[in-house]
């Protein structure tokens, strides 16, 4: 199993009435709430809490992108992810990832993350992700039914740019290059291990099988939900004929752990709330612009999970009720390991992206939680794979011999020989 | 007014191209009427108002109804092209061309583009132009309860010609809805997401066709305002504001509309 601690960074200062006073959380909520003095405070907390989980043992630390959102305060996941290649030296540099039909020319992703590649040792994952409506539609304008054509495009380029050793023409509908020519080139060649983030559509599945990328479904309404989903996933990889590996997938579930089920309750239950019913307060008009999902996808019914039906009903729920829902995952070292474990051999998935950190939950609680399921639940599950243990096609490989980031400035010299 | 007969049908436009599915009725001067991004509605008033005076041609673009092939169309220079080729492949010269909203917006583009093509042209409510002191609504963010009214002066008309027949509750038409509403607002983003310009304000100027711009007073998509900039871009034209009409008012006011362009085109 490979544990990635996932940080959304959200915004942890939304008023109590925020839900009354506003109608979404994304796109048209009103920067006036942000207050940069108390976000020097909030980054730095994040940024270290990343480094923390590496600390603890965590194979993945991850970050994403999004834009004009009170709840994801990430819209350049790469500035991120430099800032923890310098000061870790372990995990994986888990972006999930950059949205890359919003770059242009997006050979600018080619660049930016064979940089992180080559700054953090070969430590980077790169994550591919279409993006949401609400930040590729309506925070950065794009057309919504040509989206998927210019991620397709996009991902082409990228992937050629790392792998051709001069330069290249590029003659696209969205993005033309005649010197395509990516300086520097990643350490893990010819790629990093990619992620895709899906929601269901059958195009991603096969995208992910075809191409050996890792599907990784970013739900937030838990791992009982998604299992439909993820059936539709390895019936898929079943029927395309690929090996059944869990590295194939991964889910992102939110987990609290405390010493007791009451303590989890108590010390999390408030941080839950403000989460499902302030962070994913998204009013509907934004949450899928026409066009954005296919008619293929559609007649399936893999509708956003923003929409009205399936998430404004989660902030009502009881603690007792999110539990047994397993729309979170909370309680005591055994409680946790054993949703987990329900958790993993359901979805069959090898990647979890822990969310640890949860709403506007304070630091030392955080730590609480993240430090409980490193010591005493992340152990229980290393091993749930065994006959997959030597699969290394969705990891990173990192080199052996890095140097180390942390040391002075005058033994560099040395250090190199 | 009694109901007209009518007749769709698929209309082959070439060069491998899917077939567009047209509206055809009524009797006279020929016109061709471009939708808005809303489409026809069923037994579409307008239409039904409009055969009465001219012989009505309304194809459904791409996207809409049985018009497939919108993939194709990325742009609105392959928009406006695609319209062209619809007139010609309906055998029709010169007819009348009147456009509504997104609609107004087309002919408005194939009237710049081809100036000698088109001598009668009506734009009611078009879009295409953009004054950032009169921001026009954001449609692609609208829930369907919302619509009413933002496009309709009498909201209560509206209401009734909107969500007749919706049950957004039935999952089985909500999920037909989704695909209807994916198709045809899937391809009107292609000409109006985010911003509705496509730079139509520098080939206005081209125009040299008899132009009648028709507004609803009432208009809270497009504010009226719009319909000053484009009587004083194109050289030939004429302004006219209806009262008690909102954005739909080829809807609220039929008669009055087709009485507006008949005036203007000189049919009976």
């Amino acid at each position: 199993m490979k544990f990635t601690w996932f940080n959304l960074m959200p915004w942890p200062h939304l008023p109590d009435d925020f839900r009354e006073t506003h109608r979404s959380v994304w796109v048209d909520i009103p920067s006036s709430l942000y207050d940069p003095k108390k976000g020097h405070v909030v980054y730095n907390t994040y940024l270290d809490q990343l480094e923390y989980a590496e600390s603890l043992g965590f194979d993945g630390i991850g970050v994403n992108e999004h834009h004009a959102n009170a709840y994801g305060l990430m819209p350049s996941p790469n500035i991120m992810a430099a800032a923890l290649a310098r000061r870790t030296s372990k995990a994986a540099l888990v972006v999930l990832g950059n949205s890359i039909a919003l770059y242009n020319p997006p050979i600018r992703v080619a660049e930016e993350f064979a940089m992180l590649d080559v700054i953090s040792g070969g430590r980077l994952v790169a994550g591919f992700p279409v993006g949401t409506s609400m930040d590729t539609n309506y925070a950065y304008g794009q057309i919504p039914a040509l989206t998927r054509d210019k991620y397709n495009e996009a991902h082409e380029l990228i992937i050629r740019a790392w792998k051709e050793d001069k330069p290249f023409s590029f003659n696209g509908r969205y993005t033309q290059l005649r010197y395509a020519n990516c300086w520097p080139k990643p350490i893990q060649a010819p790629r990093p291990p990619v992620f895709i983030p899906g929601g269901g559509s059958i195009e991603t599945y096969d995208f992910c099988i075809e191409n050996e990328y890792s599907y990784s479904y970013l739900s937030f309404t838990g791992y009982k939900r998604a299992q439909l989903l993820m059936d539709g996933f390895w019936n898929r990889v079943d029927e395309m004929g690929a090996d059944k590996s869990p590295y194939r997938a991964g889910f992102a579930q939110t987990i609290c752990v405390a010493e007791t089920d009451a303590e989890a309750k108590e010390l999390y239950a408030e941080h839950v709330s403000y989460f499902f019913n302030r962070c994913l307060h998204v009013y509907p008009g934004y949450a899928d612009a026409p066009g954005y999902r296919t008619v293929k996808t559609i007649k399936k019914g893999a509708l956003s999970q923003f929409t009205r039906s399936s998430l404004g009903t989660l902030g009502k729920l009881t603690w007792e009720e999110l539990v047994a829902d397993g729309h979170i995952i909370a309680g005591s070292p055994e409680t946790v390991v054993r949703q987990m474990r329900e958790l993993i051999t359901g979805l069959k998935v090898g990647n979890i992206f822990c969310l640890l950190h949860i709403g506007n939950m304070p630091d030392e609680k955080t730590r609480l939680s993240t430090r409980l399921f490193a010591e005493e639940v992340m152990p229980k599950l290393r091993n749930m794979w065994p006959e997959w243990k030597a699969d290394e096609r969705f990891w990173i490989h990192p080199l052996e011999t890095p140097l180390a980031t942390s040391i002075p400035l005058a033994a560099m010299g040395e250090a190199a020989q | 007014m009694t109901t007209l007969t009518c007749q769709n049908r698929m209309l082959e436009i070439g060069n491998g191209r899917a077939p567009v599915e047209v509206w055809e009725a009524g009797e006279g001067t020929p016109l061709v009427f471009l939708h808005g991004a809303g489409g026809l509605m069923p037994n579409d008033r307008f239409l039904q108002a409009l055969a009465a005076k001219f012989h009505v041609h309304a194809p459904l673009l791409p996207g809409y109804g049985n018009s497939e092939g919108e993939d194709e169309l990325r742009d609105m220079l392959d928009t406006t092209l695609h319209t062209g080729d619809v007139i010609d492949a309906l055998g029709l010269v010169k007819p009348a061309l009147v456009g509504h909203s997104m609609g107004g917006m087309m002919a408005a583009e194939l009237a710049s583009l081809a100036p000698n093509d088109v001598e009668h042209l009506a734009l009611i409510a078009p879009a295409g132009l953009w004054l950032d002191a009169h921001p026009i609504d954001d449609l692609f963010a609208k829930l369907p309860f919302e619509l009413p009214a933002l496009l309709f002066h009498d909201v209560a008309l509206g209401e009734q010609l909107m969500t007749a027949g919706l049950d957004l509750d039935d999952p089985d038409f909500l999920a037909e809805f989704l695909i209807t509403s994916a198709r045809r607002l899937g391809m009107a983003g292609k000409l109006l997401f985010p911003i509705p310009d496509r730079g139509l304000s520098r080939r206005l100027h081209r125009i040299k066709a008899k132009t009648l711009i028709l507004w609803g007073e009432s208009d809270r998509l497009i504010e009226p305002v719009y319909g000053e900039v484009f009587a004083a871009a194109i050289a030939n034209s004429k302004l006219q504001i209806l009262p008690e009409a909102g954005h739909l008012v080829t809807h609220e006011k039929p008669g009055q509309v087709v009485d507006a362009i008949a005036a203007m085109f000189g049919a009976a």
